[in-house]
């Protein structure tokens, strides 16, 4: 069973969400440790980003419970699971494309201050919050293209947007659902190196169908298959377990 | 460049009634209370994304209280002002919790009907609101003992309050909060996870504009010295709305133009032809199909395809 000790960044017990009669996430229950690189994988539609979803408290749980860091979230809007240092991206870009990209990334930050509520000051004030979003695009090699609206830009950069705005928070968790996908194999190796150098301080729990790349990239798997954990450990031990490579790797 | 232009518009603005007759002047002082109702619902339907279809509430009941309060209990205006405008924030608030819980067109049946409940009571409580005769025989505040009776004295006045409340919500929208209720209306779920809270944004949003909305409420029943159930009606709401759309929603400038024109139309039209609706309608479609993102959006968009 799942140790119950805070000594977890991330702790899922016996998670259970079904959509009328079918089960999407079905008693799940991971433990997740900080600083730690965990990948998720599994084939389409075995609960991946549904899991994400009730991590980040887009969608309910019918029962079981979600803890940071030994502090039960389940009830918690997804606000407050921000404020508790929770981060996410998403698989389908979710971004404001009609602002510039330092705009979307200054979102990012004002969404943890308490500045968000000042409704006297102009944003443009605030030139610590641009300071601090143009050293994060600088970061992920966008700063060139500060200036620019989202919708100017191209896919792969989008990509990491995204990571933009989820590295500006300095999470403790963070959420990566597919952030390799859709990218060419230079973006990629980019993208990689990117998620490689995220300090330990934050832990990595990753969404990402290309094995070859996130592979290198985490240190523990966990392997999803009809809403259910099927093998859950060290990297190389879920690639070595028999039921791996009969539900992913198709042996 | 931008502040260039806006200088001999403003001089325009105060030198009015030195130039225009009393007819202009008392109607540049509607469009001026239309205008910043027009803009109280543009912080809601274009800054919001929060499409509603009875924000005539704030503007009539802010109306009712101050003219019950005058009329009735011998309050003079001063108190009155602040009682209206104090109830009218408070009956958002109460609102904006009952219409929140839906967004979309959810949001937009609830205002509706919410505003429905009002104009019925205002139509059926003859007792309290006299019904369909309104409430007559009211008078204009005279603010530091200076009597607005006069067109130009009260378009100066109009001018100020419409000016400072066009500066408040210039304000609002460019501050940070501002920047938050954009996002929210983009991207709930984003903003969610990033940390803001999307309802208590769009809850607050919800406040602010009723207040100026009862602002402009104030202004109207001081200008008209007379209340009807009809400033409630539906028929105020969409008029409103219709403005802001015409004019550029989530523009600061739209609002305004887009409230000049339709009661502009309303004021000539309605002289010529009797279902000037139907005009209105028509005028409507064509800036719609012709600059679908409103007037000043679309006047922008071709100066600087001229000045290329």
């Amino acid at each position: 069973m799942t140790p119950l000790t805070s000594d977890y960044a991330l702790e899922v017990v016996n998670l259970q969400k079904s959509f009328g009669g079918l089960a999407v996430t079905h008693n799940i229950s991971l433990a997740i440790r900080p600083g730690e690189r965990r990948l998720i994988i599994g084939p389409n539609g075995a609960g991946k980003t549904t899991l994400f979803n009730q991590i980040s408290g887009d969608m309910r749980p019918n029962s079981g419970e979600i803890r940071l860091f030994g502090t039960d979230v389940t009830r918690f809007a997804p606000h407050r699971r921000a404020h508790f240092g929770l981060s996410r991206t998403y698989q389908i870009i979710t971004l404001f494309t009609g602002d510039t990209l330092e705009h979307n990334v200054i979102l990012g930050l004002l969404g943890l201050r308490p500045s968000r509520w000042q409704m006297w000051r102009p944003l443009s004030d605030y030139s610590d919050l641009a300071t601090e979003a143009r050293r994060t695009l600088d970061a992920v090699g966008l700063l060139h293209l500060a200036e620019h609206p989202v919708s100017d830009i191209a896919y792969g950069e989008k990509r990491r947007v995204e990571l933009a705005m989820a590295l500006a928070q300095k999470p403790r968790v963070l959420l990566l659902d597919e952030p390799l996908a859709g990218l060419s194999n230079t973006e990629r190796s980019q993208v990689k190196s990117l998620i490689a150098s995220i300090p330990r301080a934050t832990t990595v729990i990753m969404i990402e169908h290309d094995m070859d790349t996130a592979l290198d990239l985490a240190e523990t798997v966990t392997l999803l298959n009809y809403g259910r954990v099927i093998v859950d450990g060290d990297r190389d031990t879920v690639i070595a377990d028999e039921r791996t490579r009969e539900v992913y790797l198709g042996a | 460049m931008k502040w260039i232009a806006a200088v001999p518009l403003a001089a325009l603005l105060v030198l009015l009634p030195s130039f225009a007759g009393d007819y202009y002047v008392n109607l540049a002082s509607q469009i001026l209370i239309a205008a910043i109702f027009a803009l109280s619902l543009n912080l809601l339907v274009g800054f919001g994304g929060m499409t509603s279809l009875g924000h005539a509430s704030y503007l009539g009941v802010a109306a009712y209280i101050s003219a019950l309060l005058t009329s009735r209990y011998g309050y003079s205006h001063g108190p009155a002002a602040i009682i209206s405008i104090a109830g009218t924030t408070a009956m958002a608030a109460f609102f904006g919790v009952i219409a929140l819980r839906a967004t979309g067109l959810g949001f937009l049946m609830i205002t509706l009907a919410l505003s429905q409940v009002l104009w019925g009571l205002a139509y059926r409580m003859s007792g309290v609101t006299n019904g369909d005769n309104g409430i007559a025989g009211l008078t204009r505040p005279m603010p530091f003992g200076i009597s607005l009776d006069s067109a130009a004295s009260f378009y100066w006045f109009a001018l100020i309050v419409a000016s400072f409340a066009f500066l408040m919500m210039a304000i609002f929208v460019s501050s940070s909060f501002g920047s938050s209720l954009k996002g929210v209306r983009d991207q709930p779920r984003r903003m969610a996870a990033l940390g803001f809270n999307p309802w208590l944004i769009r809850w607050i949003t919800f406040i602010y504009a009723g207040f100026w909305g009862g602002v402009s409420g104030l202004l109207y029943v001081y200008y008209n010295k007379y209340i009807h159930p009809t400033s409630l009606s539906t028929t105020s709401s969409a008029e409103a709305l219709l403005g802001v759309i015409a004019g550029g929603s989530g523009t600061l400038g739209g609002p305004a133009v887009g409230a000049a024109l339709v009661l502009l139309l309303k004021n000539y039209a309605s002289a010529y032809i009797e279902r000037w609706n139907m005009l209105l309608g028509l005028v409507f479609l064509f800036i719609v199909l012709v600059m679908p993102t409103g007037i000043v959006p679309g006047v922008g968009k071709l100066l600087r395809r001229g000045s290329r």
